[in-house]
């Protein structure tokens, strides 16, 4: 039924229909949470002023709303990515640890060279480390066929404790009681765009890699195959694009897309590697890029609104007594609903429903 | 401290049971359901709402049994809803499931909030307490299994004994197994593949809000925000080194539930990471070597027809 409704509308009816199913996704989220939160007592006024005044409220608190949408708009790009291919990419988590702890660890190693080498050096070794584990698994599937999800979650956990690993054993902080490595200098910090707040320069380079990711895909011939490849294998295949090599690429630059949600915490919030600092960010990531549509702009608006949830959750849980977890409930629900468009054309046009089965 | 000895002691026995009991009964509602053609990813949610069913069961009720039995009926209609949205909605399987894990984990703290006002974290409620099996408990060295041992360990190994006798020396077996295989041969042959499909699904939810519950209530008596620490991906790993067969399901849970209690029990040389490693390893160098001849239902995770 998809199929024929796909050839049947041009480029921007599906374009707007997208748009419309994101829009509908969203309001029916927000209504059952709405209601759950009616339900669980709490004033809805009361609770959404509160998310609306802790994401906006001040200079400071809209710097720490886009701060928290940094993350997003990098595992979400990292997510895009991959579905444009085709393939599906729920090995972010792994892909950003691994990322995060080579970025670390290049600019320790470099301490005392010039700011302007280390960070970059930080950002060629945390995404070479997101490429290879995201390399890998594409590699797995490319060549041994072996399915790209179950690799990537064996891979998410592997990554997981290895890192773990190392900021426990050898890399640790002598120093630290929790897990992580030592600190590195100050100076090698991303510059922070608002004082006293988490936004830094990576927001910039968020954008700059959605511009460029918009292009990518427009206009190059990669972008062109990796597309064909994502819409219809056997097509492309018989159009004699190369599939294997297609899907290594596919998976190693969306590694190294979710390397940069790493390597940017690191650089820009934290300063060292910390054991477990990812909040499942793999996982928004998903939701981002699914509910985004997989196309940059889309994303951008998408990484956005989660944080916004985010960073609003804090003031909604103190003053309107809602828990944070609230907004999980909204995000599984938004990606439950925008991931089923059927369901949602289905509730628009309640009849005319083919009984196939 | 002599681990050696340690290593092969009825503690570690008992131990490695215990742990593997929530693995084996998650896995083998996986297997279940990738035999139908549906990956789930949600298992980890479904625990956790079981778990959390089961700690809002015993409350209202002030029976652990009927605790278990929400937990029973919660991870159910996890699976419909997982079963809904993939077969009739045609849902990517594998957003479906990360969806669920992610309402789940949302959902449990949320009503922790609404019903015990505290931040993921329930109230305490009796457990279901652990049974001495008359007789059999005498026996040297065996009797231990049967002293103080958890009702779910007999459950456990009823399930898979039931599950394997089910999926390899039955009609309904045989069809399950061609429908993973080949969906439209079974179709050929009659067989209704989409009910086949709800009810492996919704039969995989069920199994993993029980395992979800023994986690709540038996190794503990109450629910703590995302207590299924991952437990729900190893089920997962589980079921491919099990090599999709309930029994496989059950040594592989063994094995993975050895290497966790190795890394309680024992101290060794080890970092314990690689041990919380080992499962996932394990399961990618089988992935690997196995490759293309990899013996799992052929149309897992892409339902056509």
């Amino acid at each position: 039924m998809s199929r024929e409704k796909k050839a049947g509308s041009g480029r921007w009816t599906s374009g707007l229909q997208n748009i419309w199913l994101s829009v509908i996704a969203i309001l029916l989220s927000l209504v059952i949470t709405s209601i759950i939160m009616a339900a669980s007592g709490n004033n809805l006024a009361e609770a959404y002023s509160a998310l609306f005044k802790g994401a906006f409220g001040s200079r400071n608190a809209i710097a720490n709303t886009l701060a928290k949408t940094v993350p997003l708009i990098f595992v979400g790009m990292a997510c895009a990515f991959s579905n444009k291919g085709g393939i599906f990419n729920i090995g972010c988590e792994g892909q950003l640890y691994s990322g995060a702890l080579a970025a670390a660890v290049a600019a320790i190693f470099l301490q005392g060279a010039p700011r302007i080498l280390v960070i970059p050096a930080a950002f060629v070794a945390g995404m070479a480390a997101g490429m290879l584990v995201g390399g890998l698994n594409g590699f797995l599937k490319a060549k041994l066929q072996i399915n790209e999800v179950l690799v990537a979650i064996m891979l998410n956990y592997i990554m997981r404790y290895l890192t773990s690993y190392f900021v426990h054993g050898p890399l640790k902080d002598p120093e630290a009681s929790v897990a992580q490595t030592v600190a590195m200098d100050d100076t090698y910090m991303l510059t922070k765009l608002v004082p006293k707040t988490q936004l830094t320069t990576a927001l910039l380079l968020a954008l700059v890699i959605a511009v460029l990711l918009h292009f990518f895909f427009l206009k190059t011939r990669t972008g062109f195959n990796i597309r064909a490849v994502g819409e219809n294998r056997l097509a492309a295949q018989a159009s004699g694009i190369a599939m294997s090599s297609t899907i290594v690429l596919t998976m190693a630059v969306s590694g190294a897309l979710a390397a940069l949600t790493g390597v940017t915490e690191v650089l820009g919030k934290t300063g060292k590697f910390v054991d477990g600092f990812s909040p499942g960010y793999g996982f928004t990531g998903i939701a981002v890029a699914v509910l985004g549509r997989n196309n940059p702009a889309g994303v951008l608006l998408s990484a956005l609104l989660f944080g916004i949830m985010e960073s609003g959750a804090m003031k909604m849980s103190y003053v309107a007594g809602v828990s944070t977890s609230m907004i999980k409930v909204m995000q599984g629900l938004v990606i439950l609903f925008v991931a089923t468009p059927n369901l949602v054309s289905f509730l628009r046009r309640r009849k005319g429903e083919r009984k196939g089965e | 401290m002599n681990n050696l000895q340690h290593l092969f002691s009825m503690h570690m026995v008992l131990s490695t049971l215990r742990l593997a009991i929530p693995l084996t009964l998650a896995s083998i509602g996986s297997v279940i359901c990738e035999r139908s053609g549906i990956i789930n990813l949600g298992i980890e949610g479904m625990m956790l709402s079981g778990a959390f069913g089961a700690v809002f069961g015993t409350h209202i009720s002030g029976s652990p049994w009927i605790g278990m039995l929400v937990a029973i009926l919660v991870g159910g209609l996890f699976g419909l809803i997982h079963a809904l949205l993939c077969i009739r909605y045609r849902t990517n399987q594998a957003v479906s499931g990360v969806g669920i894990n992610i309402f789940a984990s949302g959902i449990t703290i949320v009503l922790c909030q609404v019903v015990w006002n505290k931040e993921g974290l329930s109230g305490e409620v009796t457990a279901i307490p652990n049974v001495t099996v008359p007789g059999l408990s005498q026996i040297p060295v065996l009797g231990k299994l049967f002293e103080k041992q958890s009702p779910y360990f007999f459950i456990t190994l009823v399930i898979v004994a039931v599950s394997w006798y089910v999926m390899y020396r039955t009609k309904v077996g045989l069809r399950l197994r061609t429908i993973g295989d080949n969906s439209k041969a079974a179709a050929t042959a009659g067989v209704n593949v989409t009910r086949y499909r709800y009810v492996s699904v919704i039969v995989c939810g069920m199994l993993c809000g029980l395992a979800g519950s023994f986690l709540s209530i038996v190794q503990s008596n109450l629910f703590v925000k995302d207590m299924v620490a991952g437990r729900g991906y190893i089920a997962l790993a589980a079921t491919i080194f099990g090599g999709w067969n309930p029994f496989g399901s059950f040594l592989a849970s063994l094995l993975f539930a050895f290497s966790q209690a190795l890394r309680i029990n024992i101290e060794l040389d080890i970092p314990e990471q690689f041990l919380q490693m080992l499962p996932y390893l394990l399961t990618m160098v089988v992935l690997i070597i196995a490759g293309r001849k990899v013996k799992g239902p052929q149309e897992s995770g892409d339902i056509r027809d």
